[in-house]
């Protein structure tokens, strides 16, 4: 069964959510991957507001295509979010709720995440052009001298992803594995 | 002698650019979809399923795969007797990724200096052209889109003779368990074994544009792709990593003559989105 959730994200919402469920998610997200991190980063440093209020908010790691004539934005999957680890637990403490991206995270990223109660998702990888079918709408809100890598609000509607770290700290990518060699013995008796 | 117009090489990699990023190779795509119906975990099933959905809408829709449009590789057999007229074949390929990556709306991630990284090309150029001096009338450039969510998890060792077969195939196995996740699996990885230092990298590279049903000539080495792979899918590492038995839909070993005391071995790592093409003029 998929689980289906909106933006801005509730704690209530996310003890709803447990590792290796299917979720459709429909609101406001952020875009954001190497080169924003670093920004917002260095804004952080520099004791600049943020360009977006990140509370409660999702970031999508994802740098898109540009749109061709007829598209709200080109093809828009995930990029691998350890790259992002090093910014990851700066960003949980001010309040963001969730990530979506591909690949596991750092323990340190794991440990913020319990610790301030989040959620990383995980879309599948690959599948560019099927993610922007679910992006209705686009728009550049800061660093647009990034090109691909400024950050984008974006508006999405039952976007497909799987819990792949939920707030307890279950990851997917330890578990999932063993969980498949369970499901085959299971199969196999 | 034959004699070959800049400008045809320019539109035909603009051409294979595009094609490559919008349609899988038919042998992956044959696998993707029997791997589908063979997976026996639902999670895993599921995913796949999610994968070949996508590649339908990116046919429909002439548009790329994925967002990662790669940053090209070409490998160009240059015959000895050709001769090419109005241009010069490196302008002539670099002037085909400009090209469709401008006119082609795809995603231009190369930045100029890897560390400053302050500025992009604008233009996905340049690409990275390998070239071989062949005998004859023949110019073929072999084309490839790599995605670098794949490529950071590749790896390259200097074993030593003594490691032998069984230090190469813990090291592949080693490099495949800690990228495959990353890579957005199911992977396909190229092996180098041999040559020197950049040799092994280079043939990790071409064996990756090897069809999934192709099989190395020399028995031993037909041997260990076979080995390698099944282990590798023994792993339950699965698509994206989250469990199942479709981790990698295949490997491909190149070796070459090495020095007395060496034993490079190179593991290139490539995402089922192992976007590859040749033109031959
Ligand atoms: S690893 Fe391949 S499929 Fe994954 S995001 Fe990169 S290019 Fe796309």
């Amino acid at each position: 069964m998929k689980k289906i959730i909106s933006t801005p994200l509730s704690d209530e919402m996310i003890a709803s959510l447990s590792c290796g469920d299917q979720v459709l998610i429909s609101g406001t997200i952020y875009t954001a991957r190497d080169a924003a991190h670093k920004r917002l980063l260095e804004d952080l440093n520099q004791n600049k507001r943020l360009p977006f209020d990140i509370k409660n908010q999702i970031v999508f790691y994802m740098g898109p295509c540009p749109a061709a004539p007829g598209e709200v934005i080109g093809p828009a999957g995930p990029t691998t979010s350890h790259r992002m680890d090093k910014y990851t637990p700066k960003l949980l403490s001010l309040g963001l709720k969730g990530m979506i991206g591909k690949g596991n995270r750092s323990l340190e990223v794991i440990e913020s995440m319990k610790k301030y109660y989040d959620v990383y998702f995980a879309c599948v990888g690959g599948t560019g052009t099927l993610c922007a079918k679910h992006i209705l709408h686009s728009e550049v809100i800061a660093y647009s001298d990034l090109g691909t890598e400024a950050i984008r609000k974006i508006e999405v509607e039952d976007f497909p992803v799987f819990v792949a770290i939920d707030a307890k700290g279950n990851n997917i990518y330890e578990s999932g594995p063993e969980k498949f060699r369970k499901y085959l013995a299971t199969q196999n008796n | 002698m034959k004699i070959v117009q800049a400008k045809d090489i320019t539109q035909k990699v603009a051409q294979l650019c595009v094609e490559i990023n919008t349609k899988l190779a038919d042998d992956i795509d044959s696998t993707l979809k029997k791997e589908e119906r063979q997976e026996p975990y639902p999670l895993a099933r599921n995913i796949l399923s999610v994968i070949n959905e996508n590649r339908n809408l990116a046919i429909n829709a002439r548009r790329p795969i994925c967002q990662d449009t790669g940053m090209v590789v070409a490998f160009v057999k240059y015959g000895q007797e050709i001769m090419i007229k109005d241009g010069g074949i490196e302008q002539a390929i670099q002037e085909g990724v400009r090209q469709a990556y401008c006119q082609g709306y795809m995603r231009k991630s190369v930045v100029k200096d890897p560390l400053l990284r302050n500025e992009n090309t604008q233009d996905n150029t340049p690409a990275i052209v390998h070239y071989q001096i062949v005998p004859g009338e023949v110019l073929q450039i072999s084309v490839m889109a790599k995605g670098f969510g794949s490529e950071n998890t590749s790896a390259l060792k200097m074993l030593k003779p003594a490691d032998g077969v069984e230090g190469v195939k813990h090291f592949v196995l080693d490099t495949i368990r800690k990228g495959a996740p990353n890579a957005c699996a199911p992977i396909i990885a190229g092996i180098g074994i041999g040559g020197d230092f950049e040799k092994a990298a280079l043939l990790a590279k071409e064996a990756l544009f090897i069809p999934l049903d192709q099989h190395h000539k020399k028995p031993h080495l037909r041997a260990l792709e076979k080995e390698l792979l099944r282990k590798v899918n023994e792993m339950g590492i699965g698509p994206m990593g989250m469990g199942g038995q479709t981790t990698m839909l295949g490997i491909h070993v190149l070796d070459y003559p090495t020095h007395i005391a060496g034993l490079p071995v190179a593991v290139n790592i490539c995402c089922y989105v192992d976007r590859r093409g040749t033109v031959v003029f």
